[in-house]
């Protein structure tokens, strides 16, 4: 009953997009307004937490080589301490907009992960390009929760933030287990699964 | 023209801008949903449901994003609208 490892992919890609509403919203009519129902509050920083633990069996399920089982385990770890951070944030035990540090930690160790533990290059296959792709995006997204720290209440840098989740969603939605990236595809990779 | 009554404008205007930009995002997600099950209909395995194992089956990655879409529209969005206007009074 174990998924395919695409399946994985899109399930955490659903996950994506579901932060990237919830941030867009906030971002739009402002924290205020969003906090106003405790719920709505703790919405997307439970939902980064928990996308963080469920991190956990895909790190175990889905460890085809010590590299894989690192990057996974990482991801883990840096979206629970970015989720939990900003779950704090919330409840208000900690107000410095710093924390938000946290949170570019996360998009930077996931990118930095995603591009080390691809050793294919970009057009071996889709999810080889899509690893670099996806792992580039997240390095350059890294600023915008820096930029966050600066400017807490900037509606663009909140939208921006969103937006990038957005974006990871969709790459996260195209890619496949073995499948060619504009019409290249590795002799090696073996045969397209449908 | 009286300089009071079109500072009490800007409010309204300005709510009426943010909700209707946050209810654009329901839709413009469901649209796009729609709009990927139509151009990819191979991803949506449940209209060749045959042969497909149980996670084909279960995962359809345009209905799962047409799903998150109604979800914000109809869950989030009704409360989010009302305490924007709540705000602004």
């Amino acid at each position: 009953m174990q998924p395919p490892a695409e399946h994985v992919h899109w399930m955490f890609a659903t996950g994506f997009v579901v932060l990237g509403l919830c941030l867009l919203a906030e971002a739009i009519v402002g924290t205020e307004v969003w906090s106003r129902r405790r719920w709505r509050a703790y919405l997307w920083p439970g939902t980064l937490f928990l996308m963080g633990v469920l991190m956990w069996p895909v790190m175990t399920f889905f460890t085809n080589s010590t590299i894989h089982m690192l990057a996974h385990g990482t991801w883990a770890q840096v979206l629970m301490l970015a989720g939990a951070t900003e779950l704090a944030l919330v409840r208000g035990k900690i107000s410095s907009p710093w924390w938000r540090l946290t949170s570019a930690a996360a998009f930077l160790v996931s990118g930095i992960s995603l591009l080390v533990h691809e050793q294919n290059g970009w057009f071996f296959q889709r999810s080889s390009f899509l690893h670099h792709l996806t792992g580039w995006v997240l390095v350059g997204a890294a600023a915008i929760p820096l930029g966050r720290c600066l400017r807490p209440r900037s509606i663009a840098l909140g939208s921006a933030f969103g937006l990038a989740f957005v974006v990871v969603a969709v790459l996260l939605f195209c890619d496949r287990d073995l499948a060619p990236v504009f019409g290249h595809l590795s002799p090696v990779a073996g045969a397209p699964h449908r | 023209m009286n300089a009071e009554l079109v500072s009490e404008l800007e409010v309204p205007r300005h709510r009426t801008l943010r909700a209707r930009f946050v209810s654009t995002l329901g839709p413009l997600t469901i649209l796009a949903g729609a709009a990927w099950a139509l151009l990819q209909p191979s991803r949506i395995t449940l209209l060749h449901p045959h042969g497909q194992t149980f996670w084909w089956l279960v995962i359809e990655p345009p209905l799962l994003v047409i799903a998150v879409g109604l979800l914000f529209q109809l869950v989030v969005l009704p409360g989010l609208l009302a305490d924007l206007d709540a705000a602004s009074r």
